[in-house]
């Protein structure tokens, strides 16, 4: 392999964000200052950003034999970069609050945004791999970063467990589907797979095995025992960041591979993404119904808008990769921001995951409430807001496909859907009765407020006037 | 631009309500007032101006134009009428909630005029992407309307409302693609234009299937047996204002989707649905009278009323005549009107004896003889007494259907007997009878009478002088049939 005619240029946001996780550990080996790092962290994700905007989207090329970056991963890639800037926005308020020792988290929070950021540039199952793995392991971390609560470590460990199992399952995949084909480049299992109308058994298991493992980090069912546990023992930022970015690198590796290999001729292959996605829409919601933990309900409501999304990306095709986009957009910000809303309102003591914590926000914290309100609406997928036009989307592109099953089963598993989100906010606008012990007593920071604001404006601006969002897509991907 | 008026200003309106309730209450009121009687007095304007034709105003402007989506707004005779009836109720609206409404105050009239901004849109909209973002925009306000200033079994209710609605509403987004795409591959233009759309080709089996998913969301709405179980429980359950506005006006907006895409988007498949639908309108006026006689709950039993009446609108409009569709026009807008006020007087006595329940009124004619005589001309109203408009409406969609199906005209004509049945009932259980209760009765106040009154005329005058209406929305069901003439009309009467 040759190195040197790369272009140092062309992987700078990868260097930017380890530089900045290396200085902030240097920094933290000095002294240790959380604003100091905060800010690094921030600094160092809107560095990456513009760059994106100003190099990178006109320059397509290939970083041989790991990289692709094209207008679809460096859309996303934009798009994670913004979410870990989000997450870390929300996250300064919340570990301030708590005694543990909060500098690392950002170090972690990088690298979890560099993995992430690895998987959905690469074409390559080494890269793919090594994205993986630099993502999981710092989420590891994060997951457990709380230690002093029984249910943070649970869920670390749960995780580890897990996640380690599937990359077992991934990387058994890998080694098969490249014994059949000879190629651990895309591109050359491609070009085999093309000479194979039939599925041969190694490639087959290989496939499989892949699914197992990409499932799982998706967390669509049955796939998806770890998600309700993970989520309620994580801290909530670190919850958003799993239910997102985490998430999002892994949807665009697999929406490229697919595309690349062009999985759509095996039926079989089909078929079962489909099983996949109808039981990720129908469990997900039916589960979701009778939870009485917000972040479990997120949880489960984060499975079902991966089964979602799974519709739009058997659809395939031009519209269908402008659906996966456009959704993805509207998920992260909906789902960061839900979370922002409970880490704002966690206190020392425990994070605000309750529904009964939720009883009568509405009359204590308006503006708090009508944020939470706007977000569960955009998760329900009602008009005015992102989520409506991101599932609009995907539902004309499963039209669009012909899937008309999938796309019933979106339509009734998000009637199922709504249920639970209108109970969250009925919740709200309950009256409160006398004063409750038991409350939480949250300090509020002006910088979440000012992030879920911002995040919540963004929902219902793209909800009204999505079209500059879809021309914005439509400049990365074409 | 005066169409994008109308819903911007209610939606401003709502905002500055709502900020304005921080200093004071009645300033909230006052403002929703105003907004409410600003965009009256326009509408009533346009109306004065009117010409014959079929269009009076259009406007559009692109807005995701990659989807073929346009903000797309159009104003005929039936908008019109829908338009002015949804600000003329509004102002009730306002009026009723006056001394009811006490806590939140801003966010309620932000509600308030909300949900009207959406019912506006929704009668406006040419554009059927626009139109199911409207449908959807009506829906959350009024949830909350039910879900917080409610009755008792108030959250119930409001996710019975949201969920019934909203799932067939997603019918009808479903229905709407696939309309999008049948039109795409056959001009290769993607559109949700209206008038675009109106002369689609579509093989009959994808027709019946588009039709249902449009249907399943109006018929929810309109309601019709069976779908009509969340309607007692969101009525009797809402505040008074909300009430008025999901009897006058949301339900009408099932009977406007009937009218205006139902029928001329798949006429032929309608036209085979046709006997069917007018069988379900007649099950509807029976049963719905029936279990009105039935219920002990004022509003409840004014909620079934509702179901009944309703009957007669879709029993008119799969009649495929203009008699008949006369008749559903003036029976959305009568029946708006008639039934709002019933729900006003349950409000009203609901706030002096803080009970719905019927078996525990009775005798209040000789304590407050007023409102007994208001009570009177609506329920005469309601049960279709000649000289009132609901003797119009309802004739007319009689007549209409008799040339489509007498034998359903017979059944449908006996549910007028049924409803001279509940309305006295009505009378007789609150207003005559012996006086129980020790609570004062006053008789209605000024601000009362200043409701009730201006709901009078307007009956009375539909009753005596239906032309106006009937004339302003003339051009457009002349227009309708037109289309329709070689066809559906004559497949239809030879269905008997």
């Amino acid at each position: 392999m040759e190195f040197s005619n790369i272009n140092i240029v062309d992987v700078l946001p990868g260097i930017f964000l380890v530089t900045a996780s290396v200085l902030a550990m240097l920094s933290i080996a000095i002294k240790r200052n959380h604003i100091f790092i905060f800010v690094v962290t921030t600094t160092s994700l809107m560095g990456v950003f513009l760059y994106l905007i100003f190099y990178a989207s006109n320059h397509k090329f290939n970083v041989e034999p790991l990289f692709v970056i094209d207008g679809f991963g460096t859309f996303v890639t934009g798009l994670i970069v913004m979410s870990a800037l989000a997450v870390s926005l929300l996250s300064y308020a919340y570990f301030e609050q708590r005694e543990e020792r909060k500098e690392e988290y950002y170090i972690l929070l990088l690298l979890a945004t560099l993995g992430s950021d690895i998987l959905v540039i690469s074409k390559h199952f080494v890269s793919f791999f090594l994205g993986l793995e630099i993502l999981s392991i710092s989420l590891y971390a994060m997951v457990a970063y709380l230690r002093k609560r029984n249910k943070s470590d649970e869920a670390g460990l749960k995780y580890l467990i897990l996640a380690a199992f599937s990359s077992a399952f991934l990387l058994f995949g890998m080694a098969l589907v490249y014994s059949a084909s000879g190629s651990m480049d895309f591109s050359g299992i491609a070009s085999y797979v093309a000479s194979n109308p039939t599925l041969p058994l190694p490639l087959f298991a290989g496939m499989c095995l892949l699914v197992v493992g990409i499932g799982f980090k998706l967390g669509v069912v049955p796939f998806h025992m770890w998600a309700p546990d993970v989520y309620e023992g994580a801290p909530a930022p670190v919850a958003a960041f799993i239910a997102s970015i985490s998430k999002g690198g892994m949807i665009v590796l697999l929406v490229r591979f697919f595309d690349q290999i062009n999985g759509f001729q095996y039926p079989v292959l089909v078929l079962a993404f489909a099983c996949i996605a109808v039981a990720s829409m129908f469990i997900g919601n039916i589960l979701a119904i009778q939870q009485t933990n917000v972040k479990r309900i997120l949880a489960y409501s984060s499975i079902a808008h991966m089964g979602y999304i799974f519709v739009a990306f058997l659809a395939g095709g031009e519209l269908g990769k402008e659906a996966v986009s456009f959704y993805l957009v509207a998920y992260f910000l909906t789902i960061i921001g839900t979370f922002g809303v409970i880490a704002i309102l966690s206190d020392h003591d425990r994070d605000a995951e309750l529904l009964d914590d939720y009883k009568g926000l509405f009359w204590r914290h308006p503006k708090i409430a009508m944020v939470m309100t706007a977000m569960l609406l955009s998760l329900a997928g009602i008009p005015l807001t992102a989520g409506f036009v991101g599932k609009f989307y995907l539902i004309t592109s499963g039209a669009n496909a012909q899937l008309w099953w999938l796309v019933i089963v979106l339509v009734v598993s998000s009637v199922i859907g709504l249920y639970y989100y209108i109970r969250i906010i009925a919740m709200m606008f309950e009256k409160m009765e006398g004063t409750d012990e038991l409350a939480l007593h949250p300090r509020l920071y002006l910088i979440n407020l000012i992030t879920l604001v911002v995040i919540s404006v963004l929902i219902i601006f793209y909800g009204v006037y999505p079209q500059g969002l879809i021309d914005r897509i439509r400049d990365f991907l074409y | 631009m005066i169409l994008v008026a109308f819903i911007a200003i209610l939606m401003t309106g709502g905002i500055i309500a709502w900020i304005a309730a921080s200093w004071s209450h009645s300033a909230s009121r006052w403002i929703s007032l105003v907004t409410l009687l600003v965009d009256f007095s326009l509408a009533i304007s346009v109306w004065m101006n009117s010409s014959g034709l079929e269009w009076i105003e259009k406007f559009s402007v692109p807005w995701v134009p990659d989807f073929g989506i346009s903000f797309s707004l159009a104003l005929d005779g039936l908008s019109l009428l829908m338009l002015v009836l949804t600000f003329f109720l509004g102002i009730f609206g306002v009026l009723v909630s006056w001394n009811e409404i006490q806590e939140r105050v801003g966010f309620f009239h932000f509600n308030l005029l909300w949900v009207l901004a959406g019912i506006s849109g929704v009668f406006l909209t040419m554009d059927l992407f626009l139109f199911y973002f409207f449908w959807e925009v009506m829906l959350i306000p009024m949830y909350f309307l039910i879900g917080i200033w409610g009755h008792e079994n108030k959250r119930y209710a409001a996710f019975k409302f949201f969920i019934f609605t909203q799932a067939s509403g997603l019918l009808m987004l479903l229905a709407i693609l696939g309309l999008y795409f049948v039109h795409k591959s056959n001009s290769g233009t993607g559109t949700f234009d209206y008038f675009q759309l109106l002369g689609t080709q579509i093989p009959l089996g994808t027709s019946r299937w588009l039709m249902l998913g449009f249907l399943a969301a109006f018929i929810v709405k309109l309601p019709v047996v069976p779908f009509h179980t969340w309607l007692p429980d969101a009525h009797s359950q809402a505040p008074t204002a909300g009430s008025l506005i999901l009897a006058g006006l949301l339900l009408k907006t099932g009977a406007y989707g009937l009218i205006r895409f139902v029928v001329p988007l798949f006429p032929e498949a309608s036209a085979e649905l046709a006997p069917w639908a007018m069988l379900l309108g007649v099950v509807g006026i029976l049963y719905g009278a029936s279990l009105a006689f039935a219920q002990t709950d004022l509003k409840r039993l004014v909620a079934y009323t509702s179901v009944s009446h309703m009957g007669f609108v879709i029993l008119g409009v799969f009649a495929f005549n203009q008699l008949a569709m006369q008749g559903v026009v003036m029976q959305m807008i009568t029946h708006a009107i008639s039934t709002g006020a019933l729900f006003a007087i349950a409000g009203v006595l609901y706030e002096r004896i803080h009970t719905r329940d019927i078996l525990a009124m009775g005798g209040f004619w000789g304590k407050a003889p007023f409102m007994g005589v208001v009570t009177l001309i609506f329920v005469m109203a309601s049960l279709g007494l000649p000289g009132l408009g609901n003797f119009v409406a309802e004739f007319l969609t009689l007549i209409g259907s008799w040339q489509a199906n007498p034998m359903l005209t017979i059944f449908a004509a006996i549910g007028i007997v049924t409803a001279t049945a509940y309305s006295l009932r009505i009378m007789q259980k609150v207003f005559l009878g012996k006086w129980q209760s020790e609570k004062a009765m006053p008789d209605l106040s000024l601000r009362e009478k200043l409701i009730f009154i201006p709901l009078i005329v307007t009956i009375i005058w539909l009753g005596l002088f239906p032309q106006t209406v009937i004339n302003t929305v003339k051009p457009m069901i002349d227009k309708q049939f037109k289309i329709e003439q070689p066809t559906s009309i004559q497949n239809n009467n030879g269905v008997q």
